[in-house]
């Protein structure tokens, strides 16, 4: 088998270096690569058995582990694409998602089946789920659970399906503007060639320990977990609880030694501000890079006043082309600079370039949309043909370009400047937010008349969320009600910073509600 | 310094700070702050720095979690204990 999947990188890697560590999950378990093949085959052969086929999507609805790292390699081995579940978010957008591409079977805890299975009974049929105890501690709740089914019934060795670069890895999901999530469907292709341009670029080598602190269903867990995996590197995982949690993480990120850190800028600047960096040792740190949304100048200051020797990247790109381009910070900022670093220039595998409203390429220096083209582009938007139109340029030759949204212009010297959004998305803490889906969730509430949500820049939090209702008549909810029925409907980093309780939302002379006034409420 | 002391005053910073337009009244000594959705990550650690300040206190990584802030009466609780440690 070629290289061209990225599971099979993984069994390069197995073959080569059986005996290293491949991943490390702190306080709980680590997995060398021999083991992390052995675990991942027997997912594979039990999946087969379920009728798992190549193409077939699987659900992977857990926290993160080493066991949820060998359950994404088994769901590949098998052929299938990966679709990973944020076991934080409320059930009810969880089995929206699950039931939306209709997984054919899903991995998750057991803590987590009652509701899964309500909410998704009330959607159509529940698949097959193959449930863990993440409570257990003398072993791994993966293999006691494959041990379980076994014993009922030994799933045959299946062979390694190879589903070639074509074929589809994994679906993340992503807010989508109608107030449904929108499944962006990526293939090995797309994985693959970004992780060799990954490794091009920055060399890593079996000696590297990679941070994984995103979650699984964020794009950023690409580079976490294929680019180490491909050079016999460990992956360090970092937990729901203790990523956001600058205390504790400071000092785990010097005990395991990490070579290589990948977040948002957000956890980045609450280390900087309350991890207390001075007392712990980084000299392992070869590389930080930071993505998912813009990086003010001060916090990026202050996090290289703490961590001086590391090389610091930009990495930008959507989760529909993950990173498309990249910038170099210069070891020392200026210090008169105020403005954000740009975006920097195309990876090597893309090609970019920016056009205007007619898709017309606009004159050196104008403004106008990114787009995007190349291996690393998405297929497109699971089942939803009316967004796959609108999201791609299509040249007359067939060449399809994906529209980022980013308005940006090209500098000739540093590449890409971002200058902001054509349409109503903004970015929280690295996470896309469309704002219509916060809307969406909070018109659900029975007192609701009117929903409007803006977002305005913050210099602390990056980005505020405003939201503003009208209500029927009956008793007022409290803001603190608010927040907590938010806390029901939408991920954690969708709950409005704001309630306003308006009379009636302010409207445009064509009846349309009046965002601009909104934004100065 | 009384319980009821340090819950008025915390009352006060989060209603300005995480609230603001809320009626006092709907913030009791038994809201849900963490699992409610009044504080958010970046919130409660912006909380922890105030309780620090406020009340020459240092808390522990550990002692950051819900439930010590997880309510007006567990903080005034937490406080109280750290308060009592120093002196």
């Amino acid at each position: 088998m070629s290289l061209e999947t990225l599971h099979a990188q993984l069994d390069a890697t197995v073959r080569r270096s059986p005996d290293r560590t491949a991943v490390d999950d702190p306080g709980r378990a680590t997995l060398s690569y021999r083991e992390l093949g052995a675990l991942s085959d027997r997912v594979r052969d039990r999946l087969v058995l379920l009728g798992v086929k190549p193409g077939d999507r699987v659900g992977l609805y857990m926290v993160k582990s080493a066991d949820a790292i060998a359950t994404i390699f088994g769901i590949l081995k098998a052929g299938a694409a990966y679709v990973p579940v944020d076991p934080t978010a409320p059930p009810a957008r969880c089995a929206y998602i699950l039931n939306n591409c209709s997984v054919r079977v899903i991995l998750t805890e057991r803590r987590l089946e009652p509701a899964l299975r309500e909410e998704i009974g009330k959607l159509g049929n529940v698949p097959p789920l193959l449930l863990l105890d993440m409570d257990a501690t003398d072993s791994l709740p993966l293999a006691l659970m494959l041990d379980r089914e076994d014993a009922a019934g030994r799933a045959p060795v299946a062979a390694t399906a190879d589903p070639g670069p074509a074929g589809l890895a994994y679906i993340l999901y992503t807010s989508g503007s109608t107030g449904k999530p929108k499944g962006v469907m990526l293939t090995h292709r797309c994985g693959v060639s970004y992780v060799d341009w990954c490794s091009a670029v920055f060399q890593p080598t079996e000696h590297d320990r990679f941070s994984s602190h995103a979650p699984l269903h964020f794009d950023l867990s690409i580079l976490d977990i294929y680019v180490p995996l491909k050079h016999g590197g460990t992956l360090v995982l970092i937990g729901e609880e203790m990523g956001k949690d600058p205390l504790n993480l400071a000092p785990l990120i010097a005990e395991k030694r990490i070579t290589v850190w990948y977040s948002t800028p957000s956890i980045l600047s609450l280390l900087a501000q309350y991890g207390k960096l001075a007392r712990h040792d980084y000299s392992a740190l070869r590389f930080v890079f930071f993505a998912g949304e813009v990086f003010p100048v001060p916090q990026l200051r202050a996090i290289k006043a703490s961590w001086p020797q590391p090389r610091y990247f930009n990495l930008y790109g959507p989760t529909e082309t993950n990173v498309c381009t990249y910038y170099e910070v210069p070891a020392q900022i200026p210090a008169e600079r105020t403005e954000p670093f740009p975006i920097g220039k195309t990876c090597e595998h893309l090609e970019c370039k920016v056009v205007d409203l007619d898709g017309s390429t606009v004159s050196a220096g104008d403004e106008g949309e990114l787009v995007v083209k190349g291996p690393g582009v998405m297929v497109g938007y699971w089942n939803l043909a009316e967004q796959n139109a609108a999201a791609f340029l299509v040249d007359p030759d067939g060449t399809r370009w994906y529209k980022t949204g980013d308005l940006v212009v090209e500098d000739a010297k540093d590449g890409y400047i971002f200058h902001g959004r054509r349409d109503r998305m903004v970015k929280r803490r690295g996470y896309r937010v469309e704002l219509g889906e916060i809307e969406a969730g909070l018109a659900t509430h029975v007192q609701a008349k009117e929903v409007a949500v803006v977002a305005l820049p913050d210099k602390d939090a990056g980005v505020k969320i405003k939201a503003f209702l009208s209500l029927k008549d009956g008793v007022k909810p409290s803001i603190i009600e608010m927040k907590a029925f938010s806390m029901e409907k939408l991920p954690k980093y969708m709950v409005p910073d704001v309630f306003t309780f308006l009379e009636a939302l302010p409207r445009t002379s064509t009846d349309k509600i009046d965002y601009q006034t909104l934004k100065t409420l | 310094m009384t319980n009821e002391e340090i819950m008025r005053t915390v009352k006060e910073y989060i209603l300005a700070t995480f609230l603001p337009g809320e009626d006092p009244k709907a913030l009791t000594e038994s809201t849900q702050l963490i699992t409610g959705g009044v504080l958010d990550s970046l919130a409660t650690l912006e909380l922890v720095s105030f309780l620090e300040q406020k009340y020459g206190i240092e808390l522990q990584a550990h002692e950051v979690d819900a439930a010590n802030l997880g309510t007006l009466t567990s903080i005034a609780a937490l406080v109280q204990s750290k308060a009592s440690a120093r002196a």
